[in-house]
């Protein structure tokens, strides 16, 4: 077994186009969300979401490279070269042998969907672009970093709904600690803010209109963001050898199955993913000091996690921090968790724990430290992050300061 | 139809029972019908009357529309259709 530290980090979300922004806001626990701007946007009921401003894929991709990114694939590959670059690795040889990526995303290319069935559906056209199945494959963003950097090792895409960045930061860890890969890019994103990916959402009637508000007692749902994060998962040898800047170590993950429902969380479900997650990186519950929450502003998930929370660390739930980011970039599906996972490397490295912006009643069944609407000083050594998926898919990363 | 009759043959194919087993006492928890089968009903209320329901699963009780009881919908569905019709 060896040991597997994070050597880069990167994103695209509405706090921001790199990570220093996006660690800025959440420091500062500014709300990216905002109106939505889209074609059709007057013909939904909720119109609000975590957007993306001032990414402008003109200038970034060639035409050509554009024709095949959708936004979901161009956020990907925007966090890959930050991440990558922040590592200083190069693929080359056998390391390029060996590593490969893994990227979690729940839609893929829904906005490539959503414009050309517009195209054939409502203007009539009979002809379509020729790229837009490899536009739009769930694995296309995977594809698109493992040609960019020559990564030539075990890379897929794995689909969990909202904890698909989770599965697939798991894998990536189990392969380079079980000594498959010396270094794994690994993340995932989501770009599901279009008319149809709204549209879709509002159906299920647990979208807020107005804000993310996680474990208030006035919360009304969930809000929508886009986005990726997308890491470098190394060998610590193989990093310490080349001298690099470790920014966390990953120690250790669970993923469980409710088995019980399409949509309602499991406490028991949540709960046997943080034990396990424990349990894998052989850590006491009384030596995490922060988790990221999933956290999704609904009445169901908020209470549900506040209980398995409290289920799981006994006493030691009341003194250990728990927040919600999603408050300030919203919920991005497949991911979220990517993005997530930079709160905890924030937590671990600058000893700045998130807050849970938007926080305005406390509710008697989220009686935890949620950390409200401001950042907080700590020195924590270890954080969970959580995902629970609808379908009842849960996975958790417990991460350690080094 | 009426609108009563047809709401009650609505909440019937949800709950997979016959129309003359749903009650206009009857709550949703009686019929068995559970928060997917509501928001099921809600969105067959919504075409079959062309009206929209401000209804969020994340707080039941704030809306103004009474989910209680069958015969509580059935009032709120027919305020709606007189408002936005109107």
């Amino acid at each position: 077994m060896h040991r597997v530290v994070i050597t880069g980090a990167g994103t695209v979300n509405a706090l921001g186009h790199d990570v220093a922004d996006t660690l800025e806001a959440m420091r500062e626990g500014r709300c990216g969300i905002g109106a939505l701007d889209f074609q059709d946007v007057d013909r939904l009921s909720i119109k609000i979401g975590g957007q993306v401003r001032g990414f402008e894929a003109e200038g970034r991709y060639n035409r050509q490279q554009m024709s095949l990114y959708d936004r979901f694939t161009q956020f990907t590959l925007a966090a890959a070269k930050e991440a990558i670059a922040q590592s200083g690795l190069t693929f080359t040889g056998e390391r390029a042998a060996k590593s490969g990526v893994v990227l979690g995303t729940a839609g893929g290319g829904v906005s490539t969907w959503d414009a050309n069935y517009r195209s054939v559906y409502e203007e009539g056209k009979n002809r379509v672009h020729p790229f837009v199945v490899p536009k739009l494959m769930n694995n296309a963003a995977a594809s698109h970093v493992s040609m960019e950097y020559n990564l030539k090792g075990p890379s897929f895409t794995v689909s969990t709904a909202c904890a698909s960045s989770n599965h697939a930061m798991a894998q990536a860890f189990q392969m380079v600690r079980s000594g498959m890969a010396p270094a794994m890019v690994t993340g995932g994103s989501e770009s599901m803010l279009c008319f149809g990916g709204v549209k879709a959402w509002e159906g299920l009637r647990v979208m807020s209109k107005d804000a993310c508000r996680p474990f208030s007692a006035n919360r009304n749902g969930m809000v929508q963001g886009e986005g990726a994060g997308v890491f470098v998962f190394e060998e610590f040898e193989h990093a310490r050898a080349r001298g690099a800047d470790i920014l966390c170590e990953v120690v250790g993950f669970a993923m469980s199955s409710d088995a019980a429902d399409i949509v309602m969380p499991s406490k028991n479900g949540a709960a046997r993913a943080m034990e396990g997650a424990l349990a894998d990186a052989r850590i006491n519950a009384d030596q995490v000091g922060y988790i990221n929450a999933h956290g999704t502003g609904t009445a169901a998930n908020d209470k549900t996690e506040c209980a398995a929370v409290a289920d799981v660390f006994g006493p030691h739930a009341d003194k250990l921090m728990i927040s919600s980011t999603k408050s300030m970039h919203g919920h991005l599906i497949g991911g979220t968790g990517a993005v997530e996972l930079l709160a905890c490397i924030m937590a671990l490295r600058d000893g700045i724990i998130a807050p849970t912006i938007g926080y305005e009643e406390p509710d008697p069944e989220c009686a935890l430290d949620v950390v409200p609407n401001e950042a907080r000083e700590a020195k924590i050594d270890v954080a969970l992050s959580n995902a629970f998926a609808f379908g009842g898919m849960n996975a958790v990363i417990a991460t350690r300061r080094i | 139809m009426s609108v009563q009759d047809k709401v009650i043959e609505i909440v019937a194919e949800q709950a997979v029972l016959e129309p003359g087993d749903v009650h206009l006492d009857s709550t949703l928890e009686d019929l068995g019908i559970d928060s997917l089968g509501l928001v099921e009903s809600i969105f067959a209320i919504e075409e079959e009357f062309d009206i929209s329901v401000p209804f969020n699963a994340n707080e039941p009780t704030k809306s103004d529309f009474d989910i209680s009881t069958v015969r509580s919908i059935i009032a709120g569905i027919e305020t709606l259709i007189a408002d936005q019709k109107a």
